[in-house]
């Protein structure tokens, strides 16, 4: 079996692929050869309770469900690409599957990092940081007036 | 007690399809699409999700579609779909404190650090009709933005925290998992984990009319609100593949922290306390009435008498659900042929058992 490379690593290229638009991924994918692979788990959407916490920071509650849509793929040297993402489409989970199976290869991973996971993860950032920008536009400095006798 | 019927199989094709002729309306106007309904009508779908206990904007306005617009319906059709399939599982707990905020107000800390964002509100607009809606007026110019907010915010509530000024809030001993109403019916007494599920796809018009009632002198609660926020949270999950957490994607939520005051006890000084709201998102009103009820909920907890229904868990739980409350109320509709007929006989019965004594009487005389 491969070893895992840096779990954060893994963790902030999953994150990223999920955040992502499927075309966007499909328009990278197509600039990658895929290697012999096998679909351990071929897309299947189904449900995930969100939970949140009292107060935001006490005891666990049930919030509702989410759409979850999940698949995992596996290359010849054992390799596991995993993809989950929220919602319905399955040729999302897919690509993510795939990225991260390729990103696990050390050879391509200093390729796809540079090249795929960060200007994803820019263009991310900066679409946050457009609402954010928008929305500290409205905040306000409240005071309160002292009453004239 | 409703009795199965038979027969009627063209009559209730032709009302089917008659159902579909009058959703589609006039058809020389364009039809609403789902993106649209999505796009535009986002509180409305906002609270089938919420209500509807399943976060899937594009599912929610498919239901809105389908239901015509009735909210009611609409969240019926998702509960209903969402039974069809399979649990993965659950995820971590949502950090609100991370929150990519697009909204944060607070009315009673008026230098709440961080700032007060007013956000996309109907606050501080004249609520008079907008005739310029009535033509297509393209898009409204974009916002200019400024500096963006910071990642994270301390809550409002923090603030009082640091003086020991009001209840902490902290996972339970061992941070359990909380029983889950989608798999387990509702019993009592009820937790807070259980509480606050229920309200959380309670009825919106319900909670707002007990959490109006606490206002209005049935159970005094003396809330202020403390903080509310509305924007994106980061929805993490642990996969079984993996057994580390990982991002999915993020979902957009109202959190309502309300502040109530409370006189202490003979082991507690005085200090204030909490109500919580947590919804699918933007539901302003629902997680503030949610707020609320939690709090009156929590009398119990808090040493409080238990006198009115907003303070009564049996109550307010168990009449919460519209998808419940919908579904006995106009099963009232159903054919009650059999019923009636027995309740018909026994009325008869019952007069005419009446109406003897007086004959005879009449015949004495």
């Amino acid at each position: 079996m491969t070893q895992d490379p840096n779990q954060a690593q893994r963790r902030h290229w999953l994150g990223v692929l999920a955040q992502a638009a499927p075309a966007e991924l499909e328009a990278h994918l197509s600039r990658h050869a895929l290697p012999a692979l096998q679909w351990l788990r071929r897309p299947e959407t189904g449900l995930m309770m969100v939970r949140g916490r009292a107060g935001g920071t006490g005891g666990q509650f049930n919030l509702g469900e989410v759409s979850v849509t999940r698949c995992a793929v596996q290359d010849d040297d054992g390799r596991l690409g995993v993809g989950y993402v929220r919602g319905r489409v399955a040729r999302h989970a897919e690509l993510v599957a795939l990225f991260d199976l390729l990103l696990q290869d050390d050879r391509r991973r200093a390729d796809l990092l540079p090249t795929v996971i960060a200007p994803l993860a820019e263009r991310q950032r900066a679409a946050r940081d457009v609402a954010s920008a928008q929305a500290a536009a409205t905040r306000v400095n409240f005071f309160t007036l002292a009453r004239g006798d | 007690m409703y009795v199965a019927v038979k027969g009627g199989e063209t009559a209730i094709l032709n009302a089917s399809a008659l159902l579909a002729q009058a959703r589609r309306g006039d058809p020389a106007v364009a039809e609403i699409d789902t993106a649209q309904i999505a796009g535009q009508l986002r509180l409305g779908v906002a609270r089938v999700m919420a209500e509807g206990s399943l976060y899937d904007e594009e599912l929610a306005a498919l239901a809105l579609k389908q239901a015509a617009g009735d909210q009611v319906e609409a969240i019926f059709l998702l509960r209903a779909y969402r039974t069809t399939l399979p649990r993965f599982g659950y995820t971590v707990p949502l950090d609100t404190a991370r929150m990519a905020v697009r909204r944060r107000i607070s009315a009673t800390f008026k230098e709440l650090p961080g700032g007060q964002v007013l956000g996309p509100t109907y606050d501080y607009t004249q609520r008079l009709l907008d005739f310029s809606l009535l033509a297509e007026g393209g898009a409204p110019d974009a916002v200019p933005g400024v500096e963006p907010l910071p990642d994270t915010l301390p809550r409002g509530t923090d603030l009082l925290g640091e003086e020991g000024l009001i209840e902490p809030e902290l996972p339970l001993p061992g941070d359990p998992a909380p029983t889950d109403l989608s798999r387990e019916p509702l019993g009592f007494p009820a937790d807070r984990a259980t509480r606050l599920q229920n309200l959380a796809r309670g009825d919106e018009g319900f909670l707002l009319a007990m959490g109006y009632s606490t206002q209005r002198g049935y159970s005094h609660t003396h809330p202020f609100a403390g903080e509310i926020r509305m924007g994106e949270v980061a929805l993490e999950v642990v996969p079984e593949e993996l057994g580390f957490a990982i991002g999915i994607g993020g979902i957009t939520v109202t959190e309502c922290q309300m502040v109530n005051q409370f006189a202490g006890s003979a082991s507690t000084p005085p200090q204030f306390t909490r109500g919580y709201g947590l919804a699918f998102g933007e539901a302003e009103r629902k997680t503030m009435a949610m707020a609320l009820v939690d709090r009156a909920l929590r009398c119990a907890e808090l040493g409080e008498d238990a006198a009115s229904p907003a303070q009564q868990a049996e109550f307010v739980l168990s009449h919460s659900d519209n998808v419940e409350a919908g579904g006995f109320v106009q099963h009232l509709k159903l054919p009650h042929y059999v019923d009636f007929q027995s309740e018909l006989e026994l009325v008869r019965r019952m007069r005419a058992e009446a109406a003897q004594p007086q004959a005879a009487e009449e015949q004495t005389a």
